[in-house]
């Protein structure tokens, strides 16, 4: 089957600032991707860019088959937005937020209506649809995002670092709604630079380093790579970290005389460090000790 | 083409529908200030011509609300774009730059008919009766439809919201004091008239102010008005990209 999303050499530049070097990247339909990188890697450039909200250096994109640049009108209809900052009408109720987006993209009254109830239902927020966007949680704010980019029925949903700033419970009910709607059959664009959230979520995950992807597969096949379980060891270099097939070779290295140690298993970070050499979490100069990048 | 214009148009609606009374309220402001402070203050013997002067200032007044009201939905187009990112609910839909353009200066006009509607009716309760036929409400209509544009226009290419209070301080003040509202052109120096004549308020004052005469208003005038708001209709639907990064 076609890609849904094919990107071929997107580069973007801010002045002198080369935010995406050339990005090459297709995602199948209904796939779950995420696109994890520090802050400033370039994952919400890509959306911006994918989305028709910033424009590309060079490169072209094609979304569901539609040049984003040459097919403007189609190719916004292929798909819907959850972006990274609350961009609801605040002094409009739930129910007018989604039906003015419905308006926008040409939705008949009936139509409308009709799934408008059904994404309330969907999100678990029928009972709020007449409380204006301003009294809502940040939580439900999401949620009504979520159910705004839904609401044309859209083929993609981009979703930028969808769960920043929530707590972990409302977190984990976003993961929960974002799987539902992939198992529905959306492709589900993911940015977001949680570990945890790409490892819960994505079937492929593509790493973002410095507006470059420097690798692209599933969780597991990274992870696997490294081992199954971790030992964090602060040394007198700083932090460093060793890997293990199985949690017996982690305890025998344990017990080979380390104190000061966490033993835990492998995550997505681990792979992302073992590749870039710097955690995720950090932005600019978030370089980890030597011990790791052998690895 | 006719719906997603309409959304728009329907966003900005339920928005002033929230906001009706406080809406309302600031739009009485300005008015019932500049009447009592160049009205009545100037004395009610005063007269511009063979007219008490307040006769002559509501014509003014409403060429001048037309003006700042329609131009003012540059700064709600700014608060959506900087301030609340809806702009980018507009930018990521399948609406076409026309529609959008449409959508916000039918907005930025029917607050211009509002304010215009409540000068109308301050001028009522203080006495004053004019003539608002068709010819007044061609003029505010082209009036509202000229700012409305170039306030759409403008508001695409402003990078912040700063921007946009800057270009209302060196070009919408001097033109609400210059254009024709408080004073008759013909007292000024005749070079200063000739520099006038560019200014469009000018033309809105003379020909929102003869209707209300119940005179026919000037022709070059009118055509001027739909000259230049057409120009910079599509002046405004042709920048709407300058709004992408």
């Amino acid at each position: 089957m076609d890609n849904i999303i094919e990107i071929k050499n997107l580069k973007k530049k801010f002045k002198k600032v080369e935010a995406l070097k050339g990005i090459n990247l297709n995602v199948a339909p209904g796939e779950l991707f995420a696109y994890l990188g520090p802050n400033g890697s370039g994952k919400t450039t890509t959306i911006r860019i994918l989305t028709g909200l910033s424009r590309a250096t060079s490169g072209t994109a094609l979304l569901n088959g539609k040049d984003i640049e040459i097919n403007r009108i189609e190719s916004r209809r292929q798909f819907g937005l959850v972006p990274q900052v609350i961009n609801l009408d605040p002094e409009l109720t739930v129910r007018q937020n989604l039906d003015i987006h419905g308006r926008l993209f040409g939705m008949k009254k009936s139509d409308r209506k009709e799934r408008i109830e059904a994404l309330l239902g969907y999100i678990d927020m029928s009972d709020r649809s007449e409380s204006l966007v301003k009294h809502l949680s940040g939580g439900l704010k999401r949620r009504v995002m979520v159910a705004r980019a839904m609401l044309h029925s859209p083929r993609i949903i981009f979703l930028d670092e969808p769960t920043t700033g929530l707590d972990p419970g409302i977190r984990r009910k976003i993961w929960s709604l974002i799987k539902k709607i992939q198992q529905d059959g959306t492709t589900i664009f993911l940015t977001t630079h949680y570990i945890e959230e790409a490892e819960f979520l994505a079937e492929r995950v593509a790493f973002l380093e410095k507006g470059e992807i420097v690798a692209v597969n599933t969780p597991a096949s990274f992870m696997e790579k490294l081992g199954s379980w971790a030992v964090d060891i602060l040394g007198e270099d700083g932090l460093y970290t060793e890997f293990f097939q199985s949690s017996e070779d982690a305890n025998r290295f344990i017990a080979s005389g380390y104190e000061g140690f966490t033993k835990r298993r492998v995550n997505l970070e681990d792979a992302f460090i073992a590749i870039t050499g710097k955690k995720i979490g950090l932005s600019g100069n978030g370089n980890v000790g030597s011990g790791i990048k052998e690895l | 083409m006719i719906n997603e214009c309409f959304a728009i148009y329907l966003r900005e609606l339920l928005i002033l529908r929230r906001k009706f009374w406080r809406q309302v309220a600031s739009m009485s402001v300005s008015p019932t200030l500049y009447l009592i402070a160049f009205g009545f203050g100037m004395g009610k013997n005063f007269d511009v011509g063979s007219r008490p002067y307040m006769e002559f200032l509501i014509p003014g007044l409403a060429a001048m609300s037309s003006m700042i009201y329609s131009f003012g939905i540059a700064s709600e187009i700014n608060v959506a774009r900087f301030y609340w990112k809806i702009f980018e609910e507009f930018q990521a839909s399948p609406v076409r730059n026309i529609a959008f353009v449409a959508g916000e200066v039918l907005a930025g006009m029917t607050r211009s008919f509002m304010a215009v509607a409540i000068i109308l009716a301050v001028g009522f309760i203080s006495g004053v009766k004019l003539h608002y036929g068709i010819f007044f409400w061609t003029g505010i209509f082209l009036n509202s439809f000229l700012f409305a544009s170039l306030a759409v226009g403008l508001a695409m290419v402003v990078k912040s919201h700063a921007d946009q209070a800057l270009l209302s301080n060196f070009v919408i003040t001097p033109m609400a004091f210059l254009g024709g509202t408080f004073f008759p052109m013909k007292n000024m120096p005749e070079i200063v008239q000739k520099i006038l004549y560019f200014i469009p308020l000018t033309h809105a004052s003379s020909v929102i102010r003869s209707s209300a005469y119940g005179d026919m208003p000037d022709k070059a005038s009118v055509l001027v008005l739909l000259f230049l708001g057409i120009v910079f209709f599509i002046i405004a639907f042709r920048v709407v990209h300058l709004a992408r990064d």
